[in-house]
């Protein structure tokens, strides 16, 4: 598998460390979050056939974080972004 | 003649070579690709023999007459060579001696080279005297399944007695005992087209695509180009086929962006255009030139594959047809075409197809009479059947061998026709073809299923992986004509693919061709064990019972009867045995359906995949600064992860180990010592928000910590366990310097990467691992300010007062060199961590001992440093393991309640919190004179030693010199509340038990007063 990253170009899958799924949006931090949804966020993930956004870290390169989308099914990697700018994003939309 | 030549030569008489080889009886007049100029000599099973450069060892064995070549895997039948490729499941050899001894190595692929010294496998005594052919006298024993059946009881004689028999009565050769005394190396790659497979289909790709300029990677398993037209007289664009061949290879070589890998066999395909494939670089050579690897491992990465594999020949399933003699009608004219070789002096041909009649004019052109030519099929071609009788063959139509009969070589054959006539046909070579399957192991790596191909008897590929193209043979299309047209125009679109132009270009046209099929599976009326995989011994009975005991899917089959699953796959059984298994359930082939292929399509040794990365070179190995000069005072080193550290210093007369860390530890304890801590991972945190980010990340507070003080630091993960500890100092406002343990250095790096980029990335702060730059040595014991004192320069005050317990601030030393100096202490004693740049970290260890020396200072290891934190009570790797909880390891109280935290919410859930859990505890032993044991259990006085009595168990012992015994840390349910109590460690795998006295972890200090002197 290759995973193009936005800081190295397309590098094999063994320079990078998976993570997981990038879906489960944490507790804000601080709040007076309920146990059940902290169960959740930490261990409960789906499990999809398909498109997939997940975290790898490239560990054997630029040590950044991305959120790669990838299909379960094919391995078909469609895309790499530095998982800061998702997350700014997100954090951003209403 | 080269060196090694000589040597097998003398040793075999005494005398030179050449003047004493063998003839080569069955080596025709003129013809094939090898050098008759040069002669080689090798030797099989002792035996001297002569070949020609460009043979496979195969090749010269029929040349020099031999035809049994080695025993079958579970009867010891004799067995000869069946094809002239990498599908041979018979011939294997084990070649060279010592520790460059290799088992199963294919004859039939295996280069042939001056001094080469084979052995057939499996017999016993010797090849032709096999005393456990017996087995086949035995055979109802054996039948399919047997491992499940035969040595079924008792349980205990599986191990003892049956597992010890099937292995001696069933080896495959013999693995070399030494070490591997040859290199591997792996290597990466990148081309715009992989073509895979050099026969006239994958050169006609490789040339439409090479023109264009387009980076093209050529990888052909055998050491020539050309694949079957090496082998077949056939003539492309006017001239005869190998000659088309040697100008597309001149070609190609003369293209600047073409490479031809050739010996290199690709063998699996990967997600994102990635392929496996393995270069034998030095297999055809006595031994590696100086500098060159024996194999080299490539990860090619490619825009666009060509898969121009070929075919394989399938055998046909009849009584006998295992009988050395026996061989694959294509291997025939490879023999004959390629290596001017007759496999037979008297043949037949058994064939259900169009194609193989041309092995009956090679022969006949080669000058092997043909017997006849056998074929099921009640009407023939007319064409077929005229050059059959042209060549002088009997055509026996509607007709069937059912049995070849012979033992360590074929007599003659059995042959009965549809109209209840009877033959026997006198031969010692039986050519027999039962089609081709296209080679579509790759096409299936990424999950593609072949689908059957009623028409052409075929299982061709289905949906290739992305980016690959299947062309030739290995589509379907057995003609050549066809093969060199699709190659042409897959080459030349996958140029365009890649963004090259291409000319238009006319493509090379060959002579027609039929390949007509009529299947035929197996022959009823067939007498004697008829095989379908030769290797693994399964014949068509074994899967009969097979559909009989209800193993019918194909997955089933092929793990119950081992169809398919030996060094060879099963390339020239499988089709036939999923062929039998849909006849006996009365389905289709096409409903039957095929097995998985994964890779690797060809057997890869072990070697080849480790590369490098082979004993010291397993992993890379990190030395910190301070190494050389530990290594002149012949320290012992100790693996610590990556990293190689100093364990102990120990002096001329010390009798042990523990005597040298007991010296070390009392040196700490009484004077002075120094100790590279370098390993320790280093992160400089910088930013407006850094001190924000500390307290997120770290269960206690760092946004209070003052500017140039040091604290302790826990750190949890998400699920609320402990992930790490470490010191962290803040050198400014906005700047701290964390430290983390050894093993988690990477990790918790990337753990604050997620928090930073993903979890909060609108927090201002920046992390930078700084480990490699900064060399960190501790200096501890009652005279470090003293020792200190002589090295760092005027402006650093070292007083108590100015510089107190966790003081940190930066400084020079040494007159100028930059450093950064903490006060903080693992051994408990008066101590301080003083980093330089890395650079001068071997310096500072040389002037430390200089100035030392008054003061008696003596470098400790990593040894020294564990007793001392054991003594002290400090959890380290054995405590933080993972499953443990803040308070699990007494530091409860860290867990700040004025601030949010990753683990806070997760931490407080009831299990983790549940007083009953095993807490950190010291344990001294009862008699004093005991030792203790790491990873005892911990049991009531008087319980049984059962799972449901384990209170817990020790983590850590230690000989402690300052207290003159063992002491030990552990976790121990309720342990805090126990002190005083008595339990037993339980250890029933080393010494049993010993009584041990529960006390508090620290035990040496427990105020803290020489931290703060
Ligand atoms: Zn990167």
């Amino acid at each position: 598998m290759r995973i193009p990253c936005p800081h190295c170009g397309e590098r094999g899958f063994q320079e990078f460390a998976y993570y997981g799924d990038a879906g489960p949006k944490r507790p804000a931090h601080g709040g007076d979050t309920g146990e059940d949804v902290w169960f959740d966020y930490v261990y409960l993930r789906d499990n999809p056939a398909g498109p997939h956004e997940e975290l790898w870290y490239h560990a054997a390169g630029c040590r950044t974080w991305l959120v790669v989308t990838r299909n379960t099914l094919t391995h078909e990697v469609a895309g790499a972004r530095p998982a800061r700018d998702v997350a700014l994003e997100r954090s951003a939309a209403p | 003649m080269n060196v090694a030549g000589r040597i097998v030569a003398r040793e075999a008489n005494g005398r030179s070579s050449a003047a004493t080889l063998p003839t080569q009886p069955f080596r025709l007049a003129a013809g094939g690709l090898v050098d008759r100029s040069r002669t080689l000599a090798f030797t099989f099973d002792g035996k001297r023999y002569a070949g020609h450069p460009g043979d496979t060892l195969a090749a010269a064995l029929l040349a020099n007459g031999v035809r049994l070549v080695g025993r079958s895997f579970k009867y010891h039948r004799p067995r000869g060579i069946l094809s002239a490729g990498v599908e041979e499941p018979n011939a294997l050899a084990e070649l060279r001696s010592g520790a460059r001894r290799e088992p199963n190595t294919r004859m039939t692929t295996a280069e042939l080279y001056d001094g080469l010294q084979a052995a057939s496998q499996n017999r016993f005594p010797s090849l032709a005297f096999d005393l456990r052919a017996v087995n086949s006298l035995l055979s109802p024993l054996l039948v399919t399944g047997f491992y499940y059946k035969t040595f079924m009881w008792p349980s205990s004689f599986w191990e003892k007695v049956y597992e010890p028999l099937i292995r001696r009565a069933a080896g495959l050769g013999r693995a070399a005992t030494g070490a591997d005394p040859d290199h591997y190396e792996k290597s990466t790659t990148f081309c715009d087209l992989l073509v895979i497979g050099a026969g006239p289909a994958g050169l006609a790709a490789a040339l439409a695509a090479g023109r264009s300029g387009a980076r093209v990677i050529v990888c052909e398993e055998d050491f020539l180009l050309g694949g079957r037209a090496l082998a077949d007289r056939r003539r492309v664009e006017g001239r005869p086929a190998a000659s088309w061949v040697t100008e597309a290879e001149a070609e190609l070589e003369s293209l600047p962006e073409v490479r031809i890998f050739r010996r290199t066999a690709v063998f699996g395909a990967y997600d994102g255009g990635t392929y496996a494939a393995l270069e034998r670089v030095a297999d055809h050579l006595p031994v590696p030139p100086a500098h060159q690897p024996r194999q080299r491992l490539w990860r090619i990465v490619a825009q666009r594959a060509v898969l121009a594999a070929g075919a394989i020949e399938r055998p046909l399933v009849f009584g006998g047809n295992d009988r050395p003699g026996v061989m694959l009608a294509g291997a025939v004219r490879s023999y004959l075409n390629r290596f001017g070789v007759a496999p037979g002096s008297r043949a037949a041909v058994f064939s259900n197809n169009d194609d193989a009649v041309r092995t009956v004019a090679d022969l006949a052109a080669a000058g092997v009479p043909v017997s006849a030519y056998i074929d099921p099929r009640p009407q023939i071609p007319a064409a077929v059947r005229q050059v059959a009788e042209r060549a002088g063959a009997r055509v026996l139509t509607g007709a069937v061998v059912q049995r070849a009969v012979g033992w360590e070589k074929l007599l003659y054959v059995r042959v009965a026709n549809d109209t209840g006539q009877e033959f026997v046909v006198n031969c010692d070579l039986l050519a027999i073809s039962g089609g081709w399957s296209p080679t579509v192991h790759l096409t299936s790596h990424a999950g593609g299923r072949p689908q059957w191909r009623e028409d052409i008897a075929a299982f061709v590929p289905g949906t290739p992986p992305p980016g690959m193209t299947v062309i030739g043979a290995a589509a379907g299309d057995l003609a050549l004509a066809d093969g060199l047209a699709a190659g042409a125009r897959a080459g030349a679109q996958a140029a365009r693919d890649c963004g090259f132009s291409v000319a238009d270009a006319p493509v090379p046209f060959a002579d027609a061709e039929s390949t007509v099929i009529a299947p035929l599976w197996r022959v009823r009326n067939a007498t004697g064990k008829a095989f379908v995989d030769f290797q693994n011994d399964v014949t068509a009975t074994d899967i009969r019972i097979a559909e009989q005991e209800g193993f019918r899917s194909v997955e089933h089959l092929k793990r119950y009867t081992t169809l398919g699953m030996a060094t060879d796959q099963g390339k020239t059984a499988n089709i036939n045995g999923l062929a039998l298994m849909a006849e006996y359930t009365a389905r289709s082939i096409a409903e039957t359906g095929t097995t998985r292929f994964r890779p690797p399509t060809t057997s890869v040794a072990i070697a080849a995949f480790a590369g490098q990365h082979r004993g010291r070179e397993f992993r890379p190995t990190r030395l910190p600064p301070t190494h050389a000069w530990a290594q002149e005072l012949g320290a012992d080193f100790v693996e610590t992860g990556e990293w190689l550290r100093a364990q102990q210093f120990s002096r001329p007369g010390e009798p042990d180990w523990l005597a040298t860390v007991s010296r070390e530890v009392n040196a700490v304890r009484n004077g002075v010592g120094f100790c590279d801590v370098s390993t320790l991972g280093k992160i400089d945190i910088q930013g407006a928000d850094a001190a924000e980010f500390l307290d997120r990340v770290y269960a206690n507070l760092f946004s209070t910590l003052p500017v140039g003080r040091a604290r302790y630091g826990l750190m949890l993960r998400e699920d609320g366990l402990v992930m790490d500890d470490g010191t962290t100092s803040r050198l400014g406002e906005t700047h701290y310097a964390m430290t983390t343990t050894t093993a988690n250095a990477a990790r918790v790096l990337q753990h604050l990467a997620l928090c930073r980029e993903w979890l909060w990335p609108s927090l201002d702060v920046q992390i930078v691992p700084v480990t490699e730059q900064w060399a960190q040595l501790s200096i501890a014991g009652p005279k470090a300010r003293a020792v200190l004192q002589a090295i760092v320069d005027p402006a650093f005050d070292l007083s108590n007062q100015a510089f107190p317990f966790m003081a940190a601030g930066a400084g020079t030393v040494c007159g100028g060199v930059a450093a950064r100096l903490f006060r903080i202490s693992f051994s408990g004693e008066l101590a301080y961590e003083l980093a330089v740049p890395a650079r001068f970290g071997d310096a500072l260890a040389r002037r430390l001992m200089q100035v030392g020396n008054d003061f008696g200072i003596t470098p400790y290891g990593t040894e020294a440093l564990g007793v001392m934190r054991i003594e002290k009570g400090h959890p380290a790797g054995p405590e933080l393991n993972g499953q443990t909880t803040a308070g699990d390891i007494g530091l409860g109280r860290l867990l700040s309640k004025k601030k949010d935290f990753i683990g806070r919410a997760m931490a407080a859930r009831p299990g983790l919190t549940d007083p009953n859990r095993p807490t950190l505890v010291g344990l001294r032993p009862l008699d004093r004179a005991a030792r203790l044991r790491a990873g005892a259990h911990f049991l009531p006085r008087d319980a049984a030693a059962t799972a449901a009595n384990d209170q817990g168990h020790m983590t850590s012992v230690a000989f402690s010199p300052t207290l003159g015994h063992w002491i030990g840390l552990g976790l121990l349910a309720r342990g805090p509340q126990r002190l005083g109590e008595v339990v037993r460690a339980h250890d029933p795998v080393r010494d049993g038990d010993v009584l041990v006295e529960v006390t508090s972890p620290v035990f040496v200090d427990p105020q803290g007063v020489r931290l703060h002197v």
